[in-house]
């Protein structure tokens, strides 16, 4: 993606932010469309121009006077946020009640106030993130769609539901409101989940994943920038996001193809965010809460820091992987440590780990849960045992990158039998 | 040389902002290219797609829009430098307007 290959991403989700709070939430309909035909007209002008310097200033001011003619259209016919109300009753007061919304000052929480308005309680995850991702990053249905691998029908229906429960809000999230920590509690979660499907996730388009990436670091970045939600516990976001968005040059080489963290250049690490990211790490142990993005965060900086995976301390992260699993234990998180015990104490501690994961069956249809028991196979010297693990994963991966791994992976483990 | 006129005809723009900063960035390059290669006279201007009058005689017989289906909307124009026809057609051929379901109408400019 070129650096400003999401202008009009950007911009669509900053006017749709304050259209929906100039409107009220109950008219995001509304506020959708003088959006969309701001862009639209955008668009057609810019196509022989070029986009003009002060693209963000113009785009508000079109914005604005649509929103004008939207309320003179519609004010007898709609109801409208109760601040604008009184602006609305007569025509003299309504541009000036119209700019005071649009203020600079008045813009800056905006965007804010939409994510947590996006992690409403009554919503499932799932819906929360497809709404965050539709809200706030402006993706269409295909693009969603595409990044989660489900059916454009699906995010429509995630989407619906979603906007349903925003629009029964009487306003957008209110910052000072006294739900403020729960409510930071599920956003930090919406945006873990929206990293987590581009760090980790099945979309087969590397592309999509570095975007969904992206764009949970832009939000959680918003999040460290207001002074009520920068806790320890959204630095830890930071610093979890930064410092394994750092390394995903490294992990995939030139052809897109995953590479393994030994086989990982990491003279292609991001140094710039791997800085921030250990900024965020010393402001996230200001608290005494000790939250699962701690942890994480923790186990990405030793990984970050080490300069190679020989001089990893695995006993660390070992005992990070501990602290996990008491505080969010999952499958996953278990077969990660089973891993980090093999680094630390040999391939047979690994697996012995990897045996006792509880709640095994979870990870039946993951690829690597069986790649991961082929690698401890392969490095304790049995490498036919370890192809037919990896021939296992291959069967269960989930695009064509996963595929191409494992294969190779396969043919390694014939290349070593043979020798 | 001799000049053109590239009449522009689409339906809508790009659905969503990606696809729309996508198609702008592709219009942009090919527009770039037909500047360097000293084709282009004129960038021109967008028209707007959702008004316009046709007034049809001067007793005041006037319709709205003149046609009857949105692809066939003129939505914009440019006006290039070609040697010939088939030049000014060839160069509009590469125009990214028709991954968007639009077409291009070439008309030369009449010269004495």
């Amino acid at each position: 993606m070129k650096p400003d290959g999401a202008l009009f991403r950007r911009e669509a989700a900053r006017l749709l932010a304050t259209l929906t709070r100039a409107f009220g939430v109950e008219n995001l309909a509304l506020a959708e469309d003088v959006v969309q035909e701001t862009l639209a007209v955008a668009f057609e002008a810019w196509i022989y121009q070029g986009v003009p310097e002060h693209y963000s200033a113009l785009l508000t001011t079109a914005a604005k006077n649509r929103a004008l003619d939207a309320f003179r259209r519609e004010r007898t016919a709609r109801r409208f946020a109760p601040e604008l109300r009184r602006f609305i009753e007569s025509e003299w007061t309504l541009r000036s009640g119209l700019d005071a919304l649009f203020l600079p000052d008045a813009l800056k929480d905006d965007e804010l106030r939409m994510m947590f308005s996006c992690c409403h309680p009554r919503l499932h995850e799932d819906v929360q993130v497809a709404l965050v991702l539709h809200m706030l990053c402006a993706l269409g249905v295909d693009e969603i769609a595409s990044a989660f691998l489900v059916s454009p029908a699906a995010i429509e229906k995630r989407l619906s539901r979603g906007k349903r429960t925003l629009a029964q809000s009487k306003r957008l999230f209110d910052l000072t409101a006294e739900d403020f920590a729960p409510r930071l509690t599920a956003v930090h979660r919406a945006l873990y989940l929206l990293f987590s499907e581009g760090y980790h996730g099945a979309s087969s388009e590397a592309v999509i994943r570095v975007d969904l990436c992206r764009e949970a670091l832009r939000l959680v970045r918003l999040l460290v920038g207001h002074d009520s939600s920068a806790t320890p516990a959204t630095h830890a976001l930071a610093a979890l996001m930064c410092l394994h968005g750092a390394r995903l040059p490294g992990r995939a080489d030139e052809a897109g193809q995953l590479r393994p963290l030994v086989e990982q250049d990491r003279s292609r690490w991001d140094t710039t965010l791997l800085t921030e990211g250990f900024f965020h790490l010393d402001r996230s142990a200001e608290g005494e809460l000790l939250t699962e993005y701690h942890v994480e965060a923790g186990i990405a900086a030793q990984h970050a820091s080490a300069g190679s995976v020989k001089g990893t301390s695995w006993g660390e992260i070992v005992r990070l992987y501990d602290v996990l699993m008491k505080i969010r234990p999952s499958p996953v998180v278990a077969l990660n440590r089973a891993m980090a015990i093999a680094e630390f104490e040999g391939p047979e501690r690994g697996l012995a780990a990897i045996a006792m994961i509880d709640g095994v069956q979870r990870l039946a249809g993951y690829p690597f849960h069986p790649a991961a028991v082929a690698e401890l196979e392969l490095r304790r010297g049995r490498p036919l045992v370890a192809k037919k693990y990896f021939e296992l994963a291959k069967d269960l991966a989930r695009n064509e990158g996963e595929r191409r791994f494992l294969e190779q992976r396969v043919k390694e483990c014939g290349r070593t039998s043979s020798s | 040389m001799n000049e053109f006129v590239y009449l522009y005809r689409r339906p809508g723009p790009p659905v969503t902002p990606q696809q729309k900063q996508d198609a702008m960035e592709k219009y942009q390059t090919w527009f770039k290219d037909l500047e360097a290669r000293g084709h282009l006279l004129q960038y021109g201007q967008p028209l707007d797609p959702k008004a316009g009058r046709v007034v049809r005689d001067k007793g005041g017989s006037i319709s709205d829009g003149p046609y009857a289906e949105t692809k066939d909307i003129v939505v914009g124009f440019s006006i290039v430098k070609a040697e010939n026809l088939d030049e000014a057609v060839a160069l509009a051929k590469t125009c990214p307007i028709f991954d968007q379901g639009g077409m291009v109408e070439v008309r030369p400019v009449l010269k004495m």
